[in-house]
């Protein structure tokens, strides 16, 4: 427990308070709000907090646009395809934002193939991609699964019997849907575009990748890395983006434990057969709405075998070369990533398995206070938590490395395992959950101790939720950009994610760079498949807040 | 009020292949307080949400009064239904919930007003009215569930185990608060349940169900004391039942061999059977007599026994007595400075005649 507290302090709590007091104190170390007020006089900042808001929003309603058609649709209806359908849904996590960012330029940028297309066709162009609407654009088709899965979720949860009652009383169609079934989805719906909000106002890499950096994220990053360590307003940004996902955060947990409520009693609702016109209807709606979200892919993939592709609508020559590059002449990203992400994983394992044992199988005081601190990382951006290690663990040796840690891959592996604790703690401890502590104490009353009761009775049973809570730490760790790209020590310490950035700075290199990117998309799929097979059918609560 | 009749006709539904109701024929009359009974799996659940609308027979027909409803969707119905979960909206008071149904049929506002205060307090929730369901007990969220179906003054009451979910003593409160509005309301109610006790105490006519077939419908003392079959026998209260095969037979009588040199007498039910059948006889626990060896209640159906458990249970004591080869279970009834015999004595049991059942064996394990 002390252990835990400790670990957990020194890489999540201290580094976030060494920041926040950086930014409420003066040279003498006095308290002090300057920095605040001058955060809000400069109006490039307040243009920053603006647009991320802004951008933030937009991201929500679209992304809520294009989920809660398809959520009601997978929810309520039965029809062929429907698996095909759940799987395509879930493909937008696979692929890391700004990965896609870069695909989604080939394909809707200024000289992408659809503006040449409408340039030849009505001498028009959309510029879908400039700027904020890139971002937005960008964010949109990566984070609607987080809506669509909760509102799921929060749909197939609502009792059959609510729905049928107000049908007993005279109430159907659009009224049964207004009066009944949104009032008792909407808390999911409400936490999931919450947590859509939190992912879009912390994404540092999609902005960075499309060169817009008037948003908090980046701002922080630039500062930091262009001005320095020493420079006050970083400090700030960050102190604002947190204090964002903070509040975001415990909104989300509010309206989620509120959905609660109306949990199921008897399961399987009203699930009716689509035939005929209404299921070529829903298959064309979605048609349109995956082949909106697959773009970034199938850009991605073409762009990673394409020798020649620039003002043109596909590529004009195909290469193997750049796999050749990146597997063969500069494996080590791939091999990076392995290493650190499965540490990483397994890590967070331990860890997880541990807490969530604390939580629910003793009563020691400071429980909470543990469990609240394992939950932080939800709402620390990347870029703060990076900053705050660069800030405590710069210019001293760390005990055991006979160097600073940040000169270390190890600050690598130790960030992605604090980022993903919470995922892991919560796999784990719904786990744990449910196992019946009957099961454990009938094998003490046979006369296990303590130990041989959670090696044989406990540790069998959780297993799989441990697994899966691995699983899910490894597929996100693999393509974490916001605090790897301040973190990695040396380019050829670098994973995946760093690769692919750094290619992706030079036209030159983007094809290595998707080349890289398919190779992420094909880690993190094998991932999420395996979350699947591990967690079932519940896979999507490792998404929920 | 406006009570109707249901009628319903050769009703079947199937799911897949699967037939989990087939060829039921029932006429509920106006008023009645009908009961389908039977265990988990037997269809009255599915028959109930047929004749809510939640599910639509393959075949037959359903009758409101004369009108043919089996394909009208729920909301045209005007079939009041309480859920098992009493399904209370979470995110509606208590007040809303009642409100519901008026609100859909377009009351004015100041009738609802009335409506909803006259209905919560017949069920006995005055001042309860902005509470949520999660903040009332399982007794009052029934309660909430059962003014906001007859708020809107049902045709037919349907009652899904409506009492399963409360502790065994509120059950029995609510079973005789539940009686008592219907007879008052004078309202046609079907009530779904797999307690027999429920059932025999409040039904005017019961329907016991099995295997999706309805195997006998009757008022609750005939059902207890002429099933007509074995299943019923055994669902409906306790019964011994006893393997024989028919010595002779007169007019009015049968002796029927149940094996170590005992036979049993019993009457009725004669023209059915022919010497040398196999049957079933069921005999209830509280039919049995028992008295001291040699000295019998009755002069024939004498068995000598003996006792191997006795349980105590207050208003009667509970017998296992070792007799005729068997195991036969007998109730007796306690009363002050009654001596009661124990565990280990040996016991005469006799039985009258005319309490024994005689049931034709039958091969075939299924009714489908």
């Amino acid at each position: 427990m002390v252990a835990l507290l400790a670990v957990l302090s020194a890489f999540i709590l201290y580094p976030v308070l060494r920041v926040l007091w950086i930014s409420v104190t003066d040279d003498q170390s006095n308290l002090t709000l300057i920095h605040f007020g001058n955060f809000f006089r400069r109006p490039l900042f307040r243009e920053a907090l603006w647009n991320t808001l802004w951008s933030g929003c937009l991201v929500v309603i679209f992304s809520a646009m294009l989920a809660l058609p398809l959520a009601y649709v997978l929810a309520r209806y039965e029809f062929r395809g429907k698996l095909l359908l759940q799987t395509a849904a879930t493909l937008p996590l696979v692929i890391p934002p700004f990965v896609g960012a870069v695909a989604m330029q080939l394909i809707l940028g200024r000289s992408g193939m659809v503006n040449l297309l409408l340039m030849d066709w009505f001498d028009i162009s959309i510029p879908f991609m400039e700027g904020l609407n890139g971002v937005v654009l960008v964010q949109t088709l990566h984070f609607f699964p987080f809506i669509l899965l909760n509102t799921v979720v929060s749909l197939s949860n609502i009792d059959a019997s609510l729905e049928e009652m107000a049908q007993n009383l005279g109430c159907h169609g659009f009224r049964l849907f207004r009066r009944v079934t949104l009032p008792l989805m909407l808390p999911g719906f409400i936490a999931g575009a919450l947590l859509t909000f939190i992912r879009a106002i912390d994404d540092l890499g999609t902005p960075l990748m499309l060169n817009y950096k008037n948003l908090l994220a980046p701002q922080a990053y630039l500062r930091i890395t262009t001005i320095g360590m020493d420079d006050v307003d970083g400090y700030v940004i960050c102190v604002v983006l947190v204090g964002l996902s903070m509040v975001t955060l415990l909104l989300a947990r509010k309206y989620l434990s509120l959905a609660e409520y109306a949990t199921v009693q008897r399961a399987a609702p009203v699930s009716r057969q689509l035939q005929g016109k209404s299921l070529s209807l829903v298959w064309l709606i979605i048609a349109a709405i995956l082949g909106i979200s697959l773009l970034p892919h199938i850009g991605i993939v073409l762009l990673s075998f394409a020798k020649v592709w620039s003002f043109s609508l596909l590529p004009s020559a195909y290469t193997l070369g750049h796999y050749e590059e990146i597997l063969f002449r500069v494996p080590h990203f791939v091999i990076n990533t392995l290493l650190y992400t499965l540490l990483a994983a397994a890590l967070d394992i331990v860890l997880g398995a541990a807490i969530a044992f604390l939580l629910l199988r003793t009563g020691l005081p400071g429980r909470n206070f543990l469990d609240a601190i394992a939950t932080m990382p939800l709402a620390i951006p990347g870029v703060v938590l990076a900053v705050g290690y660069l800030r405590v663990f710069h210019g001293w040796d760390f005990p055991g490395l006979g160097a600073p840690l940040t000169s270390s891959w190890v600050i690598l592996v130790v960030a992605y395992t604090m980022r993903r604790l919470p995922y892991t703690v919560r796999a784990c401890y719904a786990a744990l959950q449910q196992v019946h502590i009957a099961l454990e104490e009938s094998a003490q009353n046979l006369g296990a101790n303590r130990l041989r009761t959670f090696v044989k009775i406990t540790l069998p049973l959780i297993s799989g939720g441990l697994v899966a809570g691995g699983l899910i730490a490894f597929v996100t760790s693999c393509v974490e950009l916001a605090s790897t790209i301040m973190l990695v020590p040396r380019i050829e310490l670098g994973p995946i994610s760093y690769g692919i950035y750094l290619y992706m700075q030079s036209p030159l290199g983007r094809g290595a760079g998707a080349a890289l990117g398919v190779v992420a998309i094909l880690l993190v799929s094998v991932g999420t498949y395996l979350t699947h097979r591990v967690f079932g059918g519940r896979a999507g609560n490792a998404f929920r807040v | 009020m406006n009570a109707a009749q249901v009628r319903l006709d050769n009703i079947g539904k199937r799911y897949g292949e699967q037939w989990v109701v087939r060829g039921v024929n029932l006429h509920i009359q106006a008023g009645d307080f009908f009961t389908f009974l039977g265990p988990s799996g037997c269809g009255k659940t599915t028959l109930l949400r047929m004749i809510a609308g939640f599910a639509i027979p393959d075949e037959g027909s359903i009758r409101l009064d004369d009108r043919e409803i089996s394909r009208m969707p729920p909301w045209q119905r005007d079939i009041g239904m309480v859920f098992q979960n009493y399904a209370l909206w979470p995110h509606m008071t208590v007040f809303e919930n009642v409100a519901f149904g008026l609100r859909e049929r377009k009351i004015p506002r100041a009738g609802i007003q009335e409506r909803v205060n006259q209905a919560l307090e017949r069920v006995d929730l005055t001042g309860h009215q902005s509470r949520r369901p999660s903040q009332l007990s399982g007794g009052q969220q029934q309660r909430v569930a059962l003014a906001r179906t007859l708020v809107i003054q049902p045709k037919v009451l349907l009652l899904d185990e409506p009492l399963s979910n409360l502790d065994a003593k509120l059950r029995v409160e609510m079973r005789l608060e539940l009686l008592k509005l219907q007879r008052d309301l004078g309202l046609t109610t079907i009530y779904v349940t797999h307690d027999q006790e429920e059932a025999l105490a409040m039904s005017t006519k019961i329907a016991v169900m099995h295997l999706g077939r309805v195997i006998q419908v009757d008022p609750p003392r005939a059902i207890y004391e002429q099933p007509i079959d074995m299943f019923v026998a055994a669902f409906v209260g306790q019964a011994n039942v006893i393997e024989g095969r028919i010595r002779s037979r007169t007019d009015d009588a049968l002796v029927v061999d149940i094996g170590a040199g005992n036979s049993v007498q019993l009457h009725g039910a004669g023209a059915t059977f022919r010497t040398g059948d196999l049957v079933w006889l069921s005999l209830r626990p509280e039919a049995i007599d028992m008295a001291a060896p040699s000295s019998a209640t009755h002069s024939n159906n004498i068995l000598q026994g003996k006792i191997t458990t006795a349980a105590y249970q207050g208003a009667f004591v509970e017998y296992e007595v070792a007799a005729a080869g068997r195991m036969l279970k007998a109730r007796v009834a306690n009363s002050k400075g009654k001596t009661l015999p124990q565990r280990g004595e040996e016991v005469t049991l006799s039985f009258a005649p005319d309490t024994i059942r005689c049931l034709a064996r039958r091969s075939d394990a299924g009714h489908l």
